[in-house]
């Protein structure tokens, strides 16, 4: 099946997730395809919505095993995240780990009402129980392919595809 | 015991002999170079084929650390170490503990030498009672005792005054006063050269002119004592300078050099190496060409090992709170040689810095392969590299910066009051 | 100084003991995670997991409350176990040595020494005797290095300058003693600032410092004229019993920083100081209070910094 391109992804996404936006709501992209799908997504749902960015680094699991990762963002939150409903926001959504690992970082900065995950590819291969609320588009990927989202200079989002 | 040297290369620098020529032992003594005496019969032939025969070394200053050390080293390891780096007549600095200044600890510790294999050892006696730098000591008593010099060791006499009246009372016996130029307070906690390493690595300094302030003392107190000093360990261009000057000025002057300052300079510690904590500290390489260019001139008289074991617990430090000092016993001839090497020097000038020139300087008949003069002799291969390791290092100090390097020069052979001390088989 | 020791084979940080030799790639790659942990402090549990687990020394053989605490919150931050140590009272006086400690340390399996030591060199001999898997960071060795200050004072400049490249910066005050400026002297000419000057007076230089590649100046006038950064050093009160000085007074009227003499550096300059400051000697306090004194942010930035260092270290 031919995996569409970015853009068409986003938009289906936004559409699926517009009917459950509401004034408390607020997206949060992990970095880095995460936040330019936010982005994306973000224009498209318009509104004044509150944005954030996790770098989810320093919640990794596999730190003991590959150490620090060598490129570590500052993690925006820039809202009050206690009481509210986050939208939070990946490019493709693999084992779950990351997922994981940026709840526990959400956690950190207050008690959300709701969390919500919107991926714009679910490629299966899960490690734990975590299951998306939006998807752009679903497929299954073998162990020893490898996908993810690329941003060209002039801000054109990609998927590349290879072996990992 | 006879002994029959055949085929070495004989080198005597006082005779100016550097031949193949045989030498022949009999009653501990030399009795024929080149010809055996008459009626020679040798019960020992050593075949000398691809070495070297020599004077036995003298080292003027190798510390036994007994009495009173004996948990760093014993007097019968580095007696060994001593006679393993061709080493046979040696002269040990007072600053054992107690110090060596009263006729018994003297005579205590030549007994004890005596008593076991190894190089002649001449205690120098303590210039002051427990080289405090306060009074003097019974130098006549020491010197009928054994002592041949007086020296401070490593500590310098703070009050000038007492310097003065020491060398004064040594000049009355026209005993030699060996001394180190260390003005105390310009040292003070200072560990390292007063340049840009230890500016680097934050090390409290010693500047050169902790050496030359000391030294323009002790030589204005030579001349209106009349004293004959022997200057210990210069490290500096600036002090070579000045002895040059004293020298050319007819002042009964003589200096010696730590063989390990021939080769290494301040840059040598740059990693906190407590092996490269020595006093006086390694300078800068113009210091370090200086010390080289004043050996060839024959400014500086003779080479020494400044030996000083110390066990790990002692420099396993960090380095301002390290013992200073190297083991050098060992390491006096292959270090003098790769000198000779490097700047392009004979065998025989080599053998001539540490054999001849500090038996002088120590005033004992060695350092000499004559008819008639004691049998010493060390007998090495000049084309033998080994590796200084902790196990090939037979002192129990093994605290030394050339450990893991190769150095040139093995003693095969050294043989002390005509017995062989040392012998090391072609395999090892 | 010596790159084989703190870094591992494939060139990644193994210890840091000095700033001395490390290349600039290092440099940048531990304020650039700095960054990251700065954020941290903004979330309502200012804490990550990333060294859960891990059992940090903090081996003090020369005490230091404020240092030790800045330690210890960063790796209470990074949820490591801390254990402090305050050697000088116990074994050091029952004649254990520095190894004998450290070995006895190790094997209650530390993961991580922080050593601050009076004796240069004594974080170099600690990673040079431990395990494989030991990290050491130098918080301080005699007048050798501080490279934690050193990095958090580069992380300040970064911050309000942007860069490096075309600053001018003055360090001023006791450079002879101190290890704060011999970490900065190395991070910055690494960094590839372009003008570096060392301010004081001959007493408190050492010598050849200019090796280090440093202009000398000895009057604080011309030394902070234009300058884009005064670097304040902190004078230890012993150095006025010697005859290094004469007198705190006449130290601060020739070298004190006051409003009128930091006219004399560009209008924006900023001024820095690793603390605790001797307001009055070598600083004014409407200097250290003013609007351009970064001092505060200085220790803000120090917490994140030892945050970045040390899961670095801990996951090289």
């Amino acid at each position: 099946m031919q995996l569409p391109t970015p853009i068409e992804l986003i938009d289906r996404l936004a559409e699926q997730i517009r009917p459950s936006l509401s004034p408390d709501c607020a997206l949060v992209g992990i970095h880095t395809g995460g936040v330019w799908v936010m982005e994306a997504l973000a224009q498209r749902l318009g509104a004044e919505l509150p944005r954030g960015s996790l770098d989810i680094a320093f919640y990794r699991d596999d730190f003991s095993r590959i150490g620090l990762h060598p490129v570590v963002k500052p993690s925006r939150i820039g809202f009050e995240v206690e009481g509210r409903r986050l939208l939070l926001v990946d490019d493709v959504l693999y084992t779950g780990r990351t997922v994981r690992a940026a709840m526990n970082q959400l956690f950190d900065y207050g008690r959300p009402a709701a969390i919500r995950l919107a991926v714009l590819v679910d490629r299966g291969g899960r490690e734990l129980p975590i299951c998306p609320d939006f998807v752009g588009f679903t497929l299954e990927l073998p162990d020893d392919r490898h996908l993810s989202l690329t941003r060209s200079a002039d801000g054109r989002l990609d998927f590349v595809q290879g072996a990992a | 015991m006879k002994i029959h040297i055949k085929n070495g290369r004989l080198i005597d620098p006082r005779q100016g002999i550097d031949a193949v020529q045989d030498v022949y032992i009999a009653a501990g003594h030399i009795v024929g170079l080149g010809q055996a005496p008459a009626d020679f019969h040798a019960n020992r032939v050593i075949d000398a084929t691809g070495l070297v025969v020599c004077p036995g070394l003298v080292d003027l200053s190798a510390r036994l650390r007994e009495p009173g050390f004996e948990y760093m080293a014993t007097l019968e390891s580095e007696m060994r170490a001593a006679a393993a780096g061709g080493i046979t007549s040696l002269a040990c600095p007072p600053d054992t503990d107690p110090p060596l200044d009263e006729p018994g600890l003297v005579e205590m510790l030549k007994f004890r030498a005596k008593s076991m294999p190894g190089p002649r050892v001449y205690p120098i006696g303590a210039l002051t009672w427990k080289l405090r730098g306060e009074r003097i000591t019974e130098m006549a008593e020491l010197h009928e005792a054994g002592c041949l010099a007086f020296s401070q060791a490593d500590t310098p006499i703070v009050d000038t005054q007492v310097l003065m009246r020491a060398m004064e009372y040594a000049a009355t016996f026209d005993y030699p006063v060996w001394l180190r130029p260390r003005d105390a307070h310009l040292i003070k906690d200072g560990v390292a050269h007063d340049g840009a390493v230890a500016a680097r690595l934050g090390l409290p300094p010693i500047p050169v002119v902790s050496e030359t302030i000391a030294l323009a003392t002790i030589i204005l107190l030579m001349k209106t004592t009349g004293a004959r000093v022997h200057v210990c360990r210069l490290s500096s261009a600036a002090a070579i300078d000045m002895v040059r000057a004293a020298k050319a000025e007819g002042l009964p002057l003589t200096c010696d050099v730590n063989v390990h300052h021939l080769h290494l300079t301040e840059l040598d510690i740059a990693d906190f190496n407590p092996n490269c904590h020595l006093y006086p500290p390694f300078r800068s390489q113009r210091d370090r060409d200086a010390i080289r260019a004043a050996l060839a001139d024959g400014t500086i008289d003779a080479i020494c090992s400044d030996h000083a074991p110390v066990d790990d617990d002692a420099k396993e430090l960090p380095f301002q709170e390290s013992e200073p000092g190297a083991t050098g016993v060992e390491l006096l001839l292959p270090l003098t040689l790769r000198w000779a090497r490097e700047s392009g020097h004979g065998l025989s000038r080599a053998i001539d810095l540490i054999s001849r020139r500090p038996a002088e300087i120590l005033g004992i008949p060695a350092g000499r392969l004559e008819v008639g003069a004691p049998a010493d002799l060390c007998l090495f291969n000049p084309e033998t590299w080994w590796q200084v390791t902790r196990k090939s290092l037979r002192s129990l100090g093994k605290n030394s910066p050339f450990l893991g390097l190769e150095v040139p020069g093995q003693v095969r052979y050294t043989i002390i009051d005509g017995h062989i001390d040392f012998e090391r088989n072609h395999t090892a | 100084m010596t790159p084989d020791l703190q870094l591992n084979p494939d060139g990644s940080l193994r210890h840091l003991l000095s700033l001395d030799g490390l290349p600039a790639r290092i440099l940048t790659q531990i304020l650039d995670t700095a960054e990251g942990f700065l954020s941290v402090s903004e979330q309502e549990v200012k804490k990550v997991p990333l060294l859960r687990g891990k059992a940090i020394f903090n081996l003090f053989f020369e005490p230091s409350t404020r240092t030790r605490t800045t330690f210890e919150i960063a790796a209470k931050r990074l949820s490591a176990d801390v254990v402090n140590l305050n050697i000088s009272a116990s074994s050091q006086s029952k004649g254990e040595t520095l190894l004998d400690t450290v070995a006895n340390l190790s094997a209650m399996h530390a993961d991580m020494f922080i050593v601050r030591h009076s004796s240069a060199g004594a974080a170099h001999l600690i990673a040079r005797h431990v395990a494989e898997h030991i990290r050491v960071m130098n918080a301080g060795d005699g007048r050798h290095a501080h490279p934690t200050q050193g990095l958090l004072d580069m992380f300040t400049i970064r911050h309000y300058k942007g860069g490096f490249h075309n600053l001018r910066i003055a360090i001023v005050g006791d450079i002879l003693h101190s290890r704060v400026a011999r970490s900065q002297i190395n991070a910055l000419t690494t960094l590839g600032c372009p003008e570096l000057r060392v301010v004081a007076p001959k007493t408190l230089l050492p010598r050849e410092v200019e090796a280090m590649g440093v202009h000398v100046y000895h009057r604080l006038e011309e030394g902070i004229k234009d300058v884009d950064v005064v670097m304040m050093l902190r004078l230890q009160n012993e150095r006025m019993q010697g005859a290094l000085l004469p007198s705190p007074q006449e130290y601060f009227k020739y070298w004190g920083l006051t409003p009128e003499k930091l006219k004399l550096a560009k209008p924006d300059a900023i001024v820095m100081h690793p603390g605790p400051m001797n307001r009055g000697v070598e600083i004014d306090s409407d200097v250290a209070d003013g609007k351009q004194s970064v001092i505060l942010p200085q220790v803000t930035y120090g917490i994140a910094v030892r945050m970045a260092v040390m899961s670095i270290l801990a996951g090289n």
